[in-house]
Formats: structure tokens, C-alpha cells, sequence
């Protein structure tokens, strides 16, 4: 459905370099994450299969056509959501929708359908001019204008940055749903627990994809076991730990400490907390998350 | 086209719920109109007179001599008799000229007392007032300088006759230059910032990434302005014949024609401006400032043009709004027709044309 291969980019005539020999494909009906932190160049990657710009080299197709000379087909078939928040702040949600269902040449009677279930927990809000709506549900008209010519392909560049949790699980089940309708979605998050949701990802970082794989397997490969250490104090706790010889390494993740080991395991570990006069420490096995496999990577 | 129809609603909806553009949009011209509405000073340098000599004698040629021996004038050429006067005035080189009666020389010798006539263009007020009073310094000097060779004191009496104007309204030389300003900075100011706007918000990414035309991005974004600018036309037409007592002296449609002909020349500008702009307040600085100042300066209706340095005179060639000032002059005030401001029209057709093409050829379909 969309694949590319040794994209690069670079900005300011070769000063910043956005994206580097990016390959990688996308298949018909797949939910694809690019998962990385701002700079990581996915709003470039966006850019590029879009056709609002140019690769410095490589090739790019979707949905079969090349995104250099077929870029009147992509522009009809493909649904874009910027990641700036893209509708009219001083028109109302429904002439927001309406405006955008004419220009890809489709009426909202027509793809009601497909944006019914979005569209309904906004509809009591349609005479509201869209700059005042909450970040939330900006978010789901912005995806109502993009769907709503059915799109073979959505491309979604940070959806759910700025949006609370209970908007965000709303909105990745709205991608399940439109991904079971046979939709192509690529969708960018710096949100790293968002990855879960995806059929495979691609873990990304300066341009660079760190790794591509399904969430589940990406977990599984994750080469040393993972401990989780608690104490009361943790910001000491993290001085310590971080000064013990056979540590490989060790983050702070919420209340607890991360942490892999040189020999995979260590058992004096817990010997040398004690002798630190930690009391409430404790020390566990724990499955990695995918921010744990992104920062492995980071680390190679 | 229904999808270019609604594009057009919705800009629309958007200019007339944007309450404070709204007020600037149809504010300005009559602030202008109030504002201009004082005198502007004016320079007289090198100014073309013509002369009709009736009397043709030793005093007229001295009196003729003299004025073009002035720094202020330039003794264009003489007409056998004043009915030519007319066609001189109308081609517009010539600003003001000088009829010795052919009683001239008979009167001054026997009676001592002779006229003369002055006749100025007075379609710019300032420009004649200054000329008729130099006109008539020189003739009091040479006056003063033969009354004492003959020993006797001579009185020539200058009577002035101001052509077009006879009242010296201010009016009649403003309201061109308004309308000049006003359309231009309308439209190069709304339509470089109506599609700026578009960009910063990031909707531009949206509407290139459809089926949606180019060119139809840029006709719906040109066709409120266009709209718009032609009411302000006409508003600045009605705010002059019921409060300046200015009425349209040519036709009114090719006065209209010419205007909208001016107005798609500033949209094209605009358009052009807004290409290189990225947010709305460089666009609107640089029509502001790219626009204000040419169209200020090298339009003629403050400052005339003949008086500036050569390498302005070739600038202000440049200046859409310096065709229009003519023609707006010429239709407006003399009543003139088509074959009066071909020249000028062909002139701002091509330049319309040229920054129309330039501006789409330029028009980014994609984001770099």
C-alpha cells in the first residue's frame, strides 16, 4: 500500500538532516505507528507521502502511485490530518465538515456512515465555531474532515498530542474501528503507550528508524531481563543504583527505576541496597514496555 | 464548480465574521476621503506653457521671452489661435497658457493698460494656483522693469481663467488618488493575507493535499476581494458626488472597467506578495510597506511627477496605480472616452496579465 525506500531529507541546503535512508513499507489495511519524540522527522515523512514535499533522494509510492509524479492520484485517494490543528477556527463544526466534503467532492450524506460513530459525539456541538472547541474533540473533527471523503489511505501526524487520556482511548478505538473498514492509517505519537494499539511500528529518532516490527514482537525481543526498583526515596535510589558496578542501565519510569544488568540478572543487588539502609526497597522482574525497547535501542 | 462555489461561500463567511477587517475594509476609503481632503503642496519646476500671440509685437515676445527664460517654464510651442487650446489641455502636457489679446500692444501704447489671459489646467488645484501666480510675477516684473525705461507706469492686467476646475476644489485631485490608494492597498493587503492565513493555520496543507485545483484556491481567494474592492469603488463614487459634489464626468462604465482592470492588477500583487510571505504579518507588512509608499509617492497625485529626478520618472512607470491616477483623471474629471486612456489601459492590461502569470506560475503546490 505505501512503501519507501532510502528516503532522505534534509533542510537549510544540507544543515539539517530531517530524515535519513528511511525504507520501510505499509500493508493494505495495516494500522502503522511512527513512534518517536519531537525531531524525529515524522512530520517530514508525512510531508514527503503526501506530496507537500520533495525527497532529497530515494523513492516513495502510495497506494501505488509515486508521490513525485503521481501526485494529482495520491491527492485524491489519500485523507491528511496535519499536526497542527487544521480547520477554520471561525467556522462552525458543521460548516468546517461541509466546506471539506465539497472540496474532495463527496457531500456528508454520502460517507455518513464512516463518520457517524465520530461525528454523533461532536454533533451537539455543530453550530460551535471549531477554535472554541476542546482540544479533544478538535481532534475528532479534524479526523471527521479528513475521513469523509473515504480515503483509501489516512495519514494522522500526532493526533492525540494535547488531547487528555480519555479522548486519546476514544480516538485509537475509532482507529480500530475505520482500520476493520479496510482503511490503510499511518499515524505519528510521542506517545509511547500509544504503540500498543498499532499493528507494527517504527520506532524512530533523528531521522533514523531505530527498529520496525509488531508491538508484541518488539517486546519479546527485548534481549536482557528487566527489573523494576522501588524505594520511597527514589531519587537517591537512583544515585545508587546508577553507581553499582554491574548495572547496564538504569531510567526513571513514574515511581520505579528500570533497570537491566550486565549478567542479565544480579542478585547482589538487592545485598547492596541494603547496605545502603534502604528499608521499604523492592525489586521485581517486570515485562518491557515499548518506551523500555526505545530506549535500549537508543543505547546501541 | 460547486466545489469552487462553496470555497467562495466560505471565504466570504469568513471576511464578513472577521468584525475588525470588516471596519477596515470600508473604513478606509472614507478616512482617506476625510484625510486627503486638505491641499498638498506642490512644486512648480519646468512647468509646459503655450502661448497664442493675437497681438504679435515687441512686447508680447519680450513678455513670452521672459517667462521661458524663467526656471519655472517651458515655453512649449504657439498656437495661431485658442481654439487649439482645448486639444493641447485635454492631451494633458501642458498645464497652463497665455493668450495676448491682438488689441495687446495698441492698448498698452495708447492707454497704458493692456490684458492678458492665463489660462490654467485646474483639475490639480494646488499645481494651477502656483502656476497663475508665477505667470503673473513674471508679467508684473516686466511690468516694473519697462514702466521705468518709458518713464511711464504700465498696467498689464492677467486675467485668470482656470479650466476644468474654476472653483480650485480640492476634491477633484484627491478622489483619484484615493481611489488609486485605497484599491490598491485593499487588495494586495486582503488577498496576500487571506492566503497567508491560510498557511500559518496549516489549512493550506490540507487544501493542497485534495483534489481540490491550485488555481481554484486562488480564484476563490480572489473573488470576495474583487467583490469587495468594487463596492468600495463605488462607495468612494457615492461618498464624492454626495459629499464632495463630484460627480463622474465620462462614462461610468468605462470608468468601472478601468477600475476593475486595476483591481485584478493589485489582487494579482497581492497574490504574488503572499507567495513569499510566511505569516500573516510579514504579508501584511510588506503590502504595507512594498505598496503605501510606491503608490504615495510615484502616482503623481501628491507629488507631480514630471518634477522628480529622471531615474523616479522611469520608476513610477512601474506603479500600476500611476496609469490608473490618469485614467481616473481623465474619464472622472474631463469626461474623456476611451481614445483619450487606450494608451493607459493597454498599459495596465499587460501589467495585469504579467503579474497574474507570474504569481500562478509561482503558486506552490507543495510546501517548499
Amino acid at each position: 500500500m505505501i512503501s519507501l525506500s532510502n528516503i532522505s531529507k534534509t533542510y537549510n541546503k544540507g544543515q539539517i538532516t530531517a530524515l535519513k535512508h528511511i525504507s520501510f513499507s505499509v500493508d493494505h489495511g495495516e494500522l502503522f505507528g511512527l513512534i518517536g519524540p519531537d525531531g524525529a522527522g515524522k512530520t517530514t515523512l508525512f510531508r514527503i507521502l503526501t506530496t507537500l514535499l520533495f525527497a532529497d533522494e530515494g523513492d516513495a509510492t502510495v497506494n501505488g502511485f509515486d508521490v513525485v509524479h503521481d501526485y494529482k492520484q495520491i491527492r485524491n485517494c489519500v485523507g491528511y490530518m496535519p499536526g497542527k490543528f487544521s480547520l477554520y477556527q471561525d467556522l462552525t463544526v458543521e460548516e468546517n465538515l461541509n466546506f471539506f466534503a465539497t472540496i474532495f467532492g463527496t457531500t456528508i450524506r454520502e460517507n455518513y456512515a464512516l463518520v457517524k460513530d465520530i461525528y454523533q459525539q461532536i454533533e451537539p456541538f455543530k453550530n460551535r465555531m471549531a477554535g472554541k472547541l476542546s482540544g479533544g474533540m478538535k481532534q475528532k473533527l479534524g479526523l471527521c474532515c479528513a475521513l469523509i471523503h473515504k480515503p483509501d489511505v489516512l495519514f494522522l501526524d500526532e493526533p492525540t498530542t494535547g488531547v487528555d487520556v480519555v479522548s486519546r482511548r476514544e480516538f485509537w478505538e475509532m482507529l480500530a474501528r475505520l482500520k476493520k473498514q479496510g482503511i490503510t492509517i499511518v499515524v505519528s505519537t510521542p506517545y509511547m503507550d500509544e504503540a500498543n494499539r498499532c499493528d507494527r511500528i517504527a520506532l524512530m529518532q533523528k531521522g533514523v528508524v531505530l527498529s520496525i516490527d509488531d508491538p508484541a514482537n518488539m517486546i519479546k525481543d527485548f534481549p536482557q531481563k528487566l527489573y523494576a526498583i522501588k524505594a520511597s526515596n527514589s531519587f537517591q535510589l537512583l544515585q545508587d543504583v546508577r553507581n553499582y558496578s554491574g548495572v547496564d542501565s538504569c531510567f526513571a519510569f513514574g515511581d520505579a527505576l528500570h533497570v537491566t544488568f550486565r549478567d542479565s540478572s544480579d542478585q547482589n543487588m538487592m545485598a547492596y541496597l541494603y547496605t545502603k539502609a534502604y528499608t521499604d526497597v523492592s525489586m521485581e522482574i517486570i515485562t518491557p514496555s515499548i518506551e523500555d525497547c526505545f530506549i535500549h535501542l537508543l543505547k546501541d | 464548480m460547486k466545489q469552487l462555489l462553496v470555497f467562495v461561500k466560505k471565504e466570504f463567511i469568513q471576511v464578513f465574521r472577521d468584525r475588525s477587517t470588516l471596519l477596515l475594509l470600508f473604513g478606509l476609503p472614507i478616512a482617506q476621503i476625510v484625510l486627503f481632503g486638505f491641499a498638498l503642496s506642490n512644486e512648480i519646476k519646468d512647468s509646459k506653457v503655450v502661448v497664442v500671440d493675437y497681438s504679435k509685437d515687441e512686447v508680447s515676445s519680450r513678455i513670452i521671452a521672459k517667462i521661458g527664460a524663467s526656471k519655472y517654464f517651458d515655453v512649449e510651442r504657439s498656437l495661431a489661435n485658442a481654439d487649439q487650446l482645448e486639444a493641447a489641455f485635454k492631451k494633458g502636457i501642458i498645464k497652463s497658457a497665455i493668450v495676448f489679446p491682438a488689441s495687446f500692444a495698441d492698448d498698452l501704447l495708447h492707454t497704458n493698460k493692456a490684458s492678458i489671459q492665463i489660462i490654467a489646467d485646474a483639475s490639480d488645484p494646488n499645481l494651477a494656483t502656483a502656476v497663475t501666480a508665477y505667470l503673473t510675477q513674471i508679467i508684473n516684473d516686466y511690468q516694473i522693469q519697462s514702466g521705468r525705461a518709458v518713464g511711464l507706469p504700465l498696467q498689464i492686467i492677467p486675467e485668470i481663467h482656470m479650466l476644468y476646475n474654476p472653483e480650485l476644489k480640492g476634491a477633484p485631485n484627491f478622489v483619484p488618488g484615493v481611489m488609486a490608494l485605497v484599491l490598491m492597498l485593499v487588495c494586495t493587503m486582503m488577498t496576500s493575507v487571506a492566503i497567508v492565513k491560510e498557511k500559518e493555520l496549516g489549512t493550506m496543507e490540507v487544501l493542497l493535499v485534495s483534489p481540490f485545483k491550485p488555481l481554484y484556491i486562488i480564484i476563490a481567494k480572489l473573488t470576495p476581494n474583487l467583490i469587495i474592492s468594487i463596492v468600495n469603488f463605488f462607495i468612494i463614487l457615492l461618498l464624492s458626488s454626495i459629499f464632495l459634489d463630484l460627480h463622474v464626468q465620462g462614462s461610468l462604465l468605462l470608468l468601472t472597467l478601468d477600475s476593475i482592470l486595476f483591481i485584478l492588477t493589485s489582487l494579482s500583487i497581492g497574490l504574488w506578495l503572499s507567495i513569499g510571505a510566511q505569516t500573516q504579518q510579514a504579508a501584511m507588512t510588506s503590502s504595507l510597506m512594498g505598496m503605501m509608499l510606491p503608490t504615495l509617492l510615484l502616482t503623481g497625485f501628491m507629488f507631480p511627477i514630471e518634477n522628480m529626478p529622471l531615474p523616479m520618472q522611469w520608476l513610477s512607470n512601474l506603479v500600476p496605480s500611476r496609469w490608473y491616477f490618469i485614467i481616473v483623471k481623465q474619464v472622472m474629471l474631463k469626461g474623456l472616452g476611451i481614445n483619450y486612456v487606450w494608451k493607459e489601459t493597454l498599459i495596465l492590461l499587460g501589467m495585469c496579465i504579467l503579474l497574474f502569470t507570474i504569481s500562478l506560475r509561482k503558486f506552490k503546490i507543495r510546501l517548499q
